[in-house]
């Protein structure tokens, strides 16, 4: 700071006091230059987004109205994608697995990380190791998490049959039956993704003020009571914000199915995400593969719009 | 008393001999959990990849593989070709990093320190695409990817494929606005001062003082490449180029168990490694973005 003003003094009092001010014709010539340059800089990353995110989104649109074959003119169809979309059967069982999917996942995957930071919280040993040791599953691939628990599943001699027999407890079909497949997924989806949960609760927990606690144990609260009156109302935000991130991830969930049970059994399994896919990638259909991206991101988008709402108000107050 | 705040339970109960005892207990049964839920499968995963293809099919299973083979690993590394894989993941990951660090950190500049025109809109369309959920456009995007506008090139089967699109991270970019936004103005003044171009502001003053920022979106843009799975399976169907990720999967099918967990066991590697290496700043990073927003 006083660098600076020493360097800016000179130029007001010094000899060669501030030029006078250029004609207009140049002081505008000077002001497009600046905005060429500045335009010069954001170049690339415009015609990045402009490519890959706002046209797309567009496109997705439009497409959703057309017959569109790469290679020869599309045609317009009107609403025929849509009607066709939700005449599949598929249709059906993609959102109800989508949304079963993402409310299991709210239900396990939420409440586990969410009490594992609680008890985090109040361990005062080997801190750093609890935390890398639940963020290890995150660092690997999700594909490999996919066929690692795809074994684990794998009715014979894999591992979570063992531990039951071990146990003495019947088998499950898992991935591999109709009323276990879904779990099965969600177990693995939180088991690879629960270490940002913790660690994000984690953060928002050791910035409650600790005088709360000891106001709520003057007031004769009970441990219970303390988790309800002092911790949930102080993180409230936090558990809101990570709810609705998980939400819309987990509504976009693809990996799991795909590469542990490839939708099935009996389409138990088949998700929206995936029903795209399968759309553009197998039936060739991508006016069809578009309406339900519309669909989806309509959805999504309400979500996001939501969450984006909450963090900016957050970061006014 | 010294030990940092109080949490849901205070430091009197713990010092009492009861609460002493409870904690141990809780503290014990929490490091097993850890252990048997997280390090148990990648133990599992590390050895079952050393085991006889007899074996790993064996019924109850063996803890302790009963001869240490290599063979697996080695079988790995040659029949799934994994040094093609793994160096084409380490290019798609190594340029769409370079890329977003060149045209993020030029636009987010701009965007932060030039004053463009429109400016706003521009930044209103870029963090209106957080809104959009990425994986649902993937089919729009790749036909945009597989015949691109105006110049009407196919990108499919080319690394520029993944680069181009990873710079449309709205993410990253504000991530590195934000920052510039708070970097001290005279500092930049001074040097404009001093005669130095908008070029040279940016290399010699903005981005040595935005070190810890470039490390954050650093590890984000390689992670995220190395990790994706949907998108390159969709623009790679030529098996040569594809990254491990999707060649994982396209020869799980017909590849012996051990040989496929051992595969399993190289893809991992780096990502796990770059972690504990750059563990505190990963996990400080995530932390942050809690109270941050």
């Amino acid at each position: 700071m006083t660098k600076t003003a020493e360097r800016r003094l000179p130029a007001h009092t010094a000899v060669p006091p501030v030029p006078a001010p250029p004609p207009a014709g140049d002081r505008r010539r000077r002001r497009l230059a600046d905005q060429l340059r500045a335009y010069g800089f954001l170049l690339g990353g415009l015609l990045c987004f402009a490519l890959f995110s706002w046209y797309p989104a567009i496109r997705a649109v439009v497409i959703a109205f057309q017959k569109y074959t790469p290679g020869s003119p599309p045609e317009w169809v009107g609403t025929a994608n849509f009607t066709r979309v939700l005449h599949d059967p598929e249709f059906t069982a993609a959102w109800r697995n989508t949304l079963t999917f993402t409310l299991l996942a709210l239900l396990i995957g939420f409440a586990i990380p969410f009490v594992l930071a609680l008890v985090l919280n109040e361990l005062r040993h080997a801190k750093a190791f609890f935390r890398v040791v639940v963020y290890l599953p995150v660092m690997i691939p999700p594909v490999v998490s996919a066929l690692l628990w795809k074994w684990f599943y794998d009715p014979g001699a894999g591992l979570a049959n063992e531990t039951l027999r071990f146990l003495h407890l019947p088998t499950s079909n898992w991935s591999n039956g109709t009323d276990t497949a879904l779990i099965s997924l969600v177990i693995v989806a939180t088991w690879a993704n629960m270490g940002g949960t913790v660690l994000i609760y984690l953060a928002a927990l050791q910035s409650i003020p600790g005088e709360l606690y000891e106001a709520a144990e003057l007031d004769g609260a009970n441990l219970l009571q303390r988790v309800r009156h002092v911790t949930v109302p102080q993180t409230r935000f936090v558990i809101l914000m990570l709810m609705l991130l998980q939400i819309i991830a987990t509504m976009q969930v693809f990996t799991e199915p795909f590469v542990i049970t490839g939708g099935g059994p009996e389409n138990a399994t088949v998700t929206v995400l995936y029903l795209i896919y399968k759309y553009a990638f197998l039936y060739n259909d991508f006016g069809g593969a578009c309406a339900l991206s519309v669909m989806l991101l309509l959805l999504l988008g309400a979500f996001s719009a939501v969450y984006l709402r909450l963090t900016r108000s957050e970061g006014d107050a | 008393m010294t030990t940092g705040t109080r949490t849901l339970i205070s430091p009197a109960t713990l010092a009492r001999p009861r609460g002493k005892a409870l904690y141990w207990t809780v503290f014990t049964a929490v490091v097993v959990l850890f252990a048997l839920a997280f390090l148990f499968p990648v133990y599992w995963m590390a050895t079952g990849a050393l085991k006889s293809p007899d074996e790993v099919a064996r019924t109850p299973p063996t803890l302790l593989p009963e001869h240490w083979r290599l063979s697996g690993y080695t079988d790995a590394w040659d029949l799934m070709e994994l040094p093609r894989h793994l160096g084409n993941t380490l290019v798609q990951a190594a340029g769409a990093w370079a890329f977003q660090l060149v045209f993020c950190t030029a636009a987010a500049y701009s965007l932060s320190k030039l004053k463009p025109a429109f400016g706003k809109v521009v930044l209103g369309g870029i963090l209106a695409t957080l809104m959009v959920p990425a994986q649902a456009l993937v089919v729009p995007k790749y036909l945009t990817v597989a015949d691109l506008p105006l110049i009407h090139t196919s990108l499919l089967n080319d690394p520029l494929a993944i680069w181009l699109p990873a710079v449309a991270n709205a993410f990253n970019l504000y991530l590195l606005k934000r920052f510039f936004d708070q970097l001290p103005r005279d500092v930049l003044e001074a040097a404009e001062i001093d005669g130095a171009g908008k070029l040279r502001i940016l290399w010699s003053v903005v981005l040595p003082m935005s070190r810890p920022v470039l490390g954050v979106v650093s590890i984000f843009a390689l992670v995220a490449v190395w990790q994706d799975f949907l998108w390159p399976l969709m623009v790679f169907s030529d098996t040569g180029k594809q990254p491990i990720s999707v060649a994982l999967v396209q020869l799980s099918q017909n590849i012996q168990l051990t040989v496929l967990i051992a595969a399993m066991v190289i893809a991992s590697i780096p990502m796990v490694a770059l972690f504990l290496v750059f563990q505190r700043h990963i996990i400080a990073g995530i932390s942050a973005g809690s109270t941050k927003g």
